[in-house]
């Protein structure tokens, strides 16, 4: 009977975090069928479930498997390149936009997955702040990779170089697909607010799931204490990797759906540098480690807050620097924790008075 | 010939992110903590010095001594708002309010000095010297890079192990409970190690930009990342570790580009990183800490 209570409330909680992805996705439409959407809020639509899809995943590595990540980035690099090459490339092949970004939606995960689990192998073995310089190194060779790659098709096939365009020896009327630091252009832009708001669901469902079944009580476990977790028979390189590897994929497919949503597409550091990992993990704690829901609402204010503040122009990011400090420090110091709880306690004391 | 002029500003260059390193690594030894604001530290004393050197004109010696005096209050001061508020805060949270306090100096040094570079003239007037029939030419900057790092290298290993300040420093990073026990105010030693971190970057800072004299207000941020990988790849809390890891990495990084690719040659740094930290997972000099079941 107990055991039914609790996984009532966690299929409770779960809901109601779909629930607030669906709300969110309703008061866009109202919104925009009232005509109060801006081109710069129309804009922001599909980066923010962008931004969700990778903090909910790189939550994932941080929170419930506990290990810090510098990299996730570079996955999301890897699924936007693999993605949008595949879009490119199949152009002859599959006419359809859509069956052709459902199926590189498919591949980027894969791509990633793979990527995830490659790196996972030899990072995993690390441990804390080398863990994390490590995955910021596999961050920044991937963007590097990418910068130098040179993919070309002709009617043999595909042609691969790390030097130039020249080098791939291309019939006349081959193509140049990836111009190394130049990346891809011209993928077609196939991704709107509502397959980014179903893409979230997805990740959503595939993590919470995740979270709550047997193999997500093994990742939390080997968090919690991992010789423990090792005396009871759990296998810790199986899940860790398991974890990491699934987070890799989904970074992918948000890689996928950023790399649909821009007419052209180079590895940048802006983009796909350690920056943007930087950017994903302070999502990550500042809704809270551990806290899907608190990711998902923290991604969509940080995403939204510099460019509702763009009237400001330079003083945006300024106040971006402040806010963030500001919430770390009221979050977190030890003092400033007990001065909440304080309140609280002064504000319930008052309520037990009156009552009495 | 050329190997070897490649070889030395390799050592040149990576004698500065000797210096970026030592910063990092005292930091991490003392506070545990990973002070992602460094590299812009780095930054904020260039842009001191290039404000006293070039627009006020005066000497080049008075541009370094107030990059130092900047750098050194400024370190002090964010650790007295921003980190000791979070002590006894997880890891996370000081990692996160350390990239606040990088992104509030980017866009503060953005806001004051705007977004274009600004050429940085040299504070070293020493002429080049040339050897071997002129075929090598070894320039003033590399020789006062390489001097300064040994010299910084030499008073730092002095007072750490002669000086009481150093002595508490040592305690602080084994055992901050047992130092408080001894009698050692270890939020005082956490402020002198800010202070002393922050001054070497500054030093560090007007030696980058004399070396590539071009100053934006994110010049800090790569080389702050390249010399945290310094500092990791030496073993970090270790001041020897720190030296080697970041001459290894100037040095890798030099010739790197000179014979494979300028592109890739971060990638290779960065490669050759991840292959040390899995034959020694600790760094070069790293201790191997024991778990405890």
């Amino acid at each position: 009977m107990k055991m039914k209570n609790v996984k009532n409330k966690i299929t409770i909680q779960n809901l109601i975090t779909y629930a607030i992805v669906i709300a969110f996705w309703v008061f866009i439409q109202i919104w925009s069928m009232a005509g109060h959407m801006t081109n710069l809020l129309n804009g922001l639509l599909v980066p923010i479930c962008t931004y969700v899809i990778l903090a909910i995943s790189l939550n994932l590595t941080v929170g419930i498997l506990g290990e810090l990540s510098l990299g996730h980035a570079g996955f999301m690099c890897v699924g936007a390149f693999s993605g949008a090459f595949f879009t490119k490339a199949m152009a002859d092949a599959i006419p359809s936009v859509g069956v052709r970004f459902a199926i590189a939606i498919l591949i980027g995960a894969a791509v990633a997955a793979l990527c995830g689990f490659l790196i996972g192998i030899p990072v995993l073995r690390l441990k804390g702040d080398y863990l994390a310089i490590v995955t910021l190194a596999f961050g920044e060779i991937i963007k590097n990779l990418i910068n130098v790659l040179y993919v070309g098709k002709d009617s043999q096939g595909f042609h691969f170089s790390m030097k130039d365009a020249a080098s791939l020896n291309l019939e006349g009327d081959g193509e140049v697909i990836i111009k190394g630091a130049q990346g891809i252009t011209g993928t077609p832009k196939a991704s709107t607010f509502t397959i980014g708001i179903i893409l979230v669901l997805i990740a959503l469902f595939i993590i919470l799931n995740l979270i709550h079944s047997r193999t997500g009580r093994a990742i939390m476990a080997i968090r919690d204490n991992r010789i423990a977790a090792e005396s009871v028979g759990i296998n810790i390189t199986k899940y860790k990797l398991l974890a990491f590897t699934v987070s890799a994929s989904i970074a992918g497919v948000a890689g996928v759906l950023y790399a649909h949503n821009l007419s052209s597409l180079a590895a940048t550091p802006k983009n796909f540098g350690y920056n943007m990992s930087i950017m994903i993990l302070v999502f990550v704690v500042l809704g809270g480690i551990g806290n899907i829901r608190g990711s998902i609402i923290s991604a969509v204010i940080l995403t939204a807050l510099p460019e509702l503040l763009r009237g400001l122009n330079n003083y945006r990011m300024l106040i971006y620097a402040i806010v963030l400090i500001a919430m770390m420090l009221f979050n977190s110091a030890p003092k400033a924790i007990e001065m909440r709880e304080r309140m609280l306690e002064a504000i319930k004391g008052k309520k037990r008075k009156e009552a009495a | 010939m050329s190997f070897l002029s490649y070889l030395i500003n390799g050592i040149s260059l990576g004698s500065i992110y000797a210096i970026i390193a030592l910063g990092y690594t005292m930091v991490y030894g003392i506070a545990k903590m990973l002070n992602f604001a460094h590299g812009d530290i780095i930054m904020v004393g260039g842009f001191a010095a290039f404000t006293v050197v070039s627009t006020m004109g005066m000497n080049p010696v008075l541009g370094i001594l107030a990059a130092v005096a900047v750098c050194t209050v400024l370190g002090v001061t964010i650790e007295r708002v921003a980190y000791k508020p979070l002590r006894g805060a997880s890891p996370l949270a000081v990692l996160i309010t350390a990239i606040g306090i990088s992104y509030l100096l980017q866009n503060v040094a953005l806001l004051i000095f705007g977004s274009n570079s600004k050429q940085f003239e040299s504070v070293v007037k020493i002429p080049a010297l040339k050897l071997a029939d002129g075929q090598l030419s070894i320039s003033g900057v590399t020789m006062v890079t390489i001097a300064s790092c040994i010299v910084i290298m030499a008073v730092l290993t002095t007072f750490i192990n002669k000086t009481r300040m150093g002595q508490a420093m040592l305690a602080v990073s084994e055992d901050k409970g047992a130092a408080t026990l001894m009698g050692i105010d270890v939020n005082r030693t956490i402020a002198v190690t800010f202070a002393i971190g922050s001054a070497l970057a500054a030093i560090a800072g007007v030696l980058l930009c004399s070396a590539y004299p071009s100053l934006t207000p994110y010049t800090g941020s790569m080389p702050g990342i390249k010399a945290f990988v310094a500092a990791v790849f030496g073993g970090i809390g270790s001041i020897p570790g720190a030296m080697i890891g970041g001459i290894i990495l100037g040095i890798i990084e030099n010739l790197s580009k000179a014979y494979i690719s300028s592109e890739l040659s971060d990638a290779i740094v960065f490669s050759v990183l991840i292959v040390v930290l899995l034959v020694r997972p600790t760094g070069i000099l790293g201790k191997t800490i024991h778990e405890k079941v």
